[in-house]
């Protein structure tokens, strides 16, 4: 059968049954299956429909239209062009996630360039990318936009690489562009004007984030463009954009649903006597809005304004609003269909007091760090994260930066919020324990991981000696990620994990006694892992040959800081093993050492 | 308390004009004194480790203070907005030297060395301690050393003024945990927060040369706060070319807000951004310009040739 989905030449149906029945029983199967698996939308079915034999492996290939690509390198762009060719939507993930602190040398690879080559002849209809910590250059993105005339959405997370020419590239050369977003990625200020370079027809732009593109913008190109995007729906602007300018974007855009504030501040010197402009009034007209961002330079008084909308805000990022407990009530207690939060720890305990007082269907809290020295006493502690958990019961994600915290305090979190999914605590002071009784967290992280049934998602810090981790391999069964940092007494620790959670598929690890002992241990899992990071740790160069002659469709690379260190300590500094089919990667730099 | 601090303030002139052009093997010498011609606390007796490193610190480090440089403050140098790198602070005179001397919660400084794995507490002041002490004359100025404590907040900061690389030294108990060439004691990637965030964060860590004010390519803006002002503004400076203008220029920008007003003391404890803090301790309605350069140090405005 041939590999296309056109079956006209059989459809051509001519009433003579007997044509009909020339198709094989299989070959009616097959166009059935294809029929029917166009509806699987969900890759994890498809890959298991595509388990079940040769024909519904070909099935499902053919009709596969979203690619997820978990690990760039666990399969190469030709293999997966020769497999799938009908793709409309591709998402890629490069790096591994400890490369955003620095822990990754630069030039590790994660390049897009390669896909890109791949893909031009295969899937000219590609109308999707999504990136996530890939490196991307300006000609990569001009070759994109170049090359890909259905190209509707460009999303980009936390890669670098490319400036604002290649941004000036897509907004010129993407006709159809419907949505371009940039979230925490690195933008070089090329000193190109790229807002200007969408053109006159430009008129299908849904969403516009570019809050983490640190140079200025053409604020006059930008109204323009708004202004002639009816479907505009999400813009998040950067903080070069003041409040006055927000003003005048928002009246233009009363439809929007998601607004990326900008600085939220005004700008420099304001002439005497001028009228500041209603902002309430625009925030009001903005009957639409459920998200909103940005106030990366707040002026608290201006905070009233957004009174209007709070009472629709499903989602309120306040993360670089460096405003106290007071200017937060003033918003939050307005907010009662919030659902998610992200803020910055200047709120204060009584900040998170507020909070539970009002968001009672709050799903999602991030508490950020002000400052990011270790310290004694922090703003947040133990008294706002139980408040949190007594609150907001139905809490399925937190993430709190914090310089102290309690046992207690965790385990009342994990009684009182058992929806609870994903639990990440930073104890910023390294090796801190409960300072009421002076013992280790690890009671905290062992209800945790006993308590909330539905955890798939753990990160731990503070003192912790290897009983944490024994509770999260007795408990953790549904554990899927796991980041440690920091932590453990001996190989043991890690032991326990790794034998105990059968769905652990990334575990990033630094700075821990775990050594040989512990690597060999998992052994039987790794193939079913996307990745194993361990940095600063106590395994040996040997080790992880070991590891490698035994496990071949493993790639495991040491990186080093330096070319030349490499060999001089007894531990690797950085293991960063993955599973994959093409084995050793060839754009490899000099810093890494692939076994 | 008082002796010291009326020493500084009667020469706070000189005071500033001697710290515009130290050197850096000047200040450290915490010898015997362990008190400070400078305008900061007593000094602890600090390990050789620290002289080492500062005399290695070479001079013109020190002595840039041209304005593209400098950092200016908001609010009261007691109550600072780490993330904003400029702005003016005007004070009045009378509270210049408590005022403009007092050491900004070290931990700001960016991260600490880690070297240490105990947990101290205790040794930081943290901001409210460091409101209340004013008042309550608890003040760490109080003579040379009289406990750990006091010695500890005293390194911290000299270093503070002298170092390039931020280190929290306040936990370090005068430890020698405290080396200058361990900036590289701070952890690698510790938090784990973005870069992108980090750099938004409460830190003096940037050690570059930018004005944090966003300079256009004719503007250098530089955020100035007054006490008492519900708001700050932006200054171009490069509108003004000699220090009266901008005096008269800041005064008919300010000249809206009831002066002297003093608002309620600063919020609550554990409050750490002051832009729109107001000060109760403002007297009179003589203010003062004052500014932080890049090392953190509070300077009086004028000592520097306006270039």
């Amino acid at each position: 059968m041939s590999g296309s989905l056109d079956h006209s030449d059989k459809g051509q149906t001519a009433p003579d049954l007997s044509i009909q029945m020339a198709l094989s029983s299989d070959q009616a199967l097959e166009i059935v299956l294809e029929n029917v698996l166009c509806f699987l939308s969900s890759r994890h079915d498809r890959n298991a429909a595509s388990l079940v034999c040769k024909s519904w492996y070909r099935a499902e290939a053919l009709t596969r239209s979203e690619l997820f690509i978990g690990n760039c390198y666990s399969v190469s762009p030709q293999r997966v062009t020769q497999r799938f060719r009908q793709v409309r939507s591709v998402s890629i993930k490069g790096k591994p996630r400890f490369s955003d602190f620095s822990l990754l040398p630069r030039n590790w690879g994660a390049y897009f360039a390669t896909w890109l080559v791949s893909m031009v002849d295969v899937y000219r209809g590609l109308e999707k990318v999504y990136l996530k910590r890939m490196c991307i250059t300006d000609d990569d993105l001009a070759f994109l936009a170049h090359n890909f005339p259905a190209l509707k959405d460009i999303v980009l997370v936390c890669c670098e690489g490319f400036g604002t020419s290649g941004l000036a590239f897509v907004a010129s050369e993407c006709r159809n562009i419907r949505v371009l977003d940039l979230i925490d990625c690195d933008v070089s200020d090329d000193d190109e004007d790229w807002i200007s370079w969408f053109p006159e027809s430009s008129t299908s732009l849904e969403s516009l984030t570019f809050d983490c593109v640190e140079s200025p913008i053409n604020f006059e190109a930008l109204e323009r463009l708004v202004i002639r995007s009816p479907s505009l729906k999400k813009l998040c602007l950067n903080e070069y954009i003041t409040i006055g300018q927000l003003y005048r974007l928002m009246v233009r855009a009363p439809q929007l649903t998601h607004l990326g504030t900008g600085s939220f501040s005004p700008s420099e010197l304001v002439v005497h006597g001028e009228q500041e402009p209603d902002y309430a009034a625009a925030f009001a007209a903005c009957k639409s809005l459920i998200c909103l961002s940005g106030f990366k330079e707040i002026v608290p008084d201006h905070l009233a304004a957004l009174n209007p909308v709070c009472a629709n805000l499903v989602t309120l990022n306040f993360s670089y609003a460096h405003i106290n407990a007071e200017q937060l009530k003033s918003v939050i207690s307005r907010c009662v269909k919030l659902k998610s939060l992200w803020v910055l720890d200047s709120i204060t305990d009584e900040g998170l007091q507020a909070v539970a007082a009002t968001c009672k269907d709050l799903l999602e809290l991030r508490v950020f760090p002000t400052d990011a020295a270790d310290d004694a006493d922090g703003p947040v502690t133990e008294v706002g994260l139980l408040a949190i958990s007594v609150g907001c019961r139905k809490l399925r994600s937190v993430l709190y930066f914090c310089q102290r915290m309690t046992n207690t305090a965790v385990t009342a979190m994990s009684k009182n919020c058992p929806d609870l999914e994903v639990f990440r605590l930073c104890i910023i002071g390294l090796h801190r324990p409960d300072p009421v009784t002076g013992e280790a967290m690890d009671e905290g992280f062992g209800a945790i991981v006993k308590n909330c049934k539905k955890l798939t998602r753990l990160a731990v810090s503070g003192l912790l000696t290897d009983k944490a981790f024994c509770y999260i391999g007795q408990y953790g069964k549904l554990l899927r990620t796991l980041s440690v940092a920091f932590a453990g007494d001996s190989d043991l620790g890690l032991r326990y994990v790794l034998k105990g959670c059968p769905m652990l598929r990334k575990l990033e690890i630094r700075d821990s006694p775990f050594g040989d002992l512990a690597l060999h241990s998992g052994l039987h899992h790794y193939y079913n892992m996307r990745f194993l990071w361990m940095s600063s740790c106590r395994v040996t160069h040997k080790a992880c040959e070991q590891i490698a002659r035994q496990l071949p469709r493993l790639v495991v690379e040491m990186i080093s800081k330096d070319e030349d260190k490499e060999e001089t300590s007894e531990y690797v500094e950085t293991l960063y093993m993955y599973r994959s089919l093409e084995g050793p990667r060839a754009d490899a730099p000099g810093f890494v050492r692939i076994l | 308390m008082s002796p010291p601090l009326l020493g500084i303030e009667g020469k706070s002139q000189c005071n500033v004009s001697l710290m515009a052009s130290s050197t850096s093997t000047d200040f450290i010498s915490h010898n015997e004194l362990g008190f400070k011609e400078r305008n900061y606390m007593g000094l602890a007796d600090c390990s050789s480790m620290n002289s080492s490193a500062f005399s290695s610190i070479p001079e013109e480090n020190k002595n840039k203070l041209n304005l593209k440089a400098t950092e200016l403050r908001l609010g009261l140098p007691g109550c600072q907005s780490p993330e904003r790198d400029s702005g003016f602070t005007l004070l009045s005179s009378g509270n210049l030297d408590e005022k403009q001397l007092f050491p900004l919660a070290p931990s700001k400084e960016g991260i600490c060395s880690v070297t240490q794995k105990t947990v101290t507490s205790g040794n930081k002041r943290g901001f409210s301690d460091t409101v209340e002490g004013i008042n309550e004359g608890n003040w760490m100025l109080n003579g040379p050393v009289s406990d750990p404590e006091q010695k500890t907040n005293g390194s911290i900061k000299t270093e503070t003024a002298a170092k390039k690389s931020q280190e929290c030294i306040n936990k370090m108990n005068g430890s020698n945990a405290n080396s200058i060439p361990a900036a590289k004691a701070q952890v690698v990637g510790w938090p784990p927060i973005r870069s992108y965030r980090k750099n938004t964060l409460a830190s003096n860590t940037k050690n570059n040369d930018e004005v944090d004010g966003k300079p256009g390519p004719g503007a250098l803006f530089v955020k100035v706060s007054m006490d008492g002002a519900p708001y700050l503004r932006k200054v171009d400076l490069r509108m003004y070319s000699a220090y009266a203008e901008l005096s008269t220029g800041l005064e008919k920008m300010f000249s809206c807000f009831p002066l002297g007003k003093c608002g309620p003391q600063g919020a609550p404890n554990k409050e750490r951004l002051s832009e729109n803090k107001m000060s109760d301790l403002l007297h009179g309605t003589d203010y003062v310009l004052t500014y932080e350069d890049k090392d953190g140090d509070w300077m009086l405005v004028g000592d520097v040739p306006w270039k």
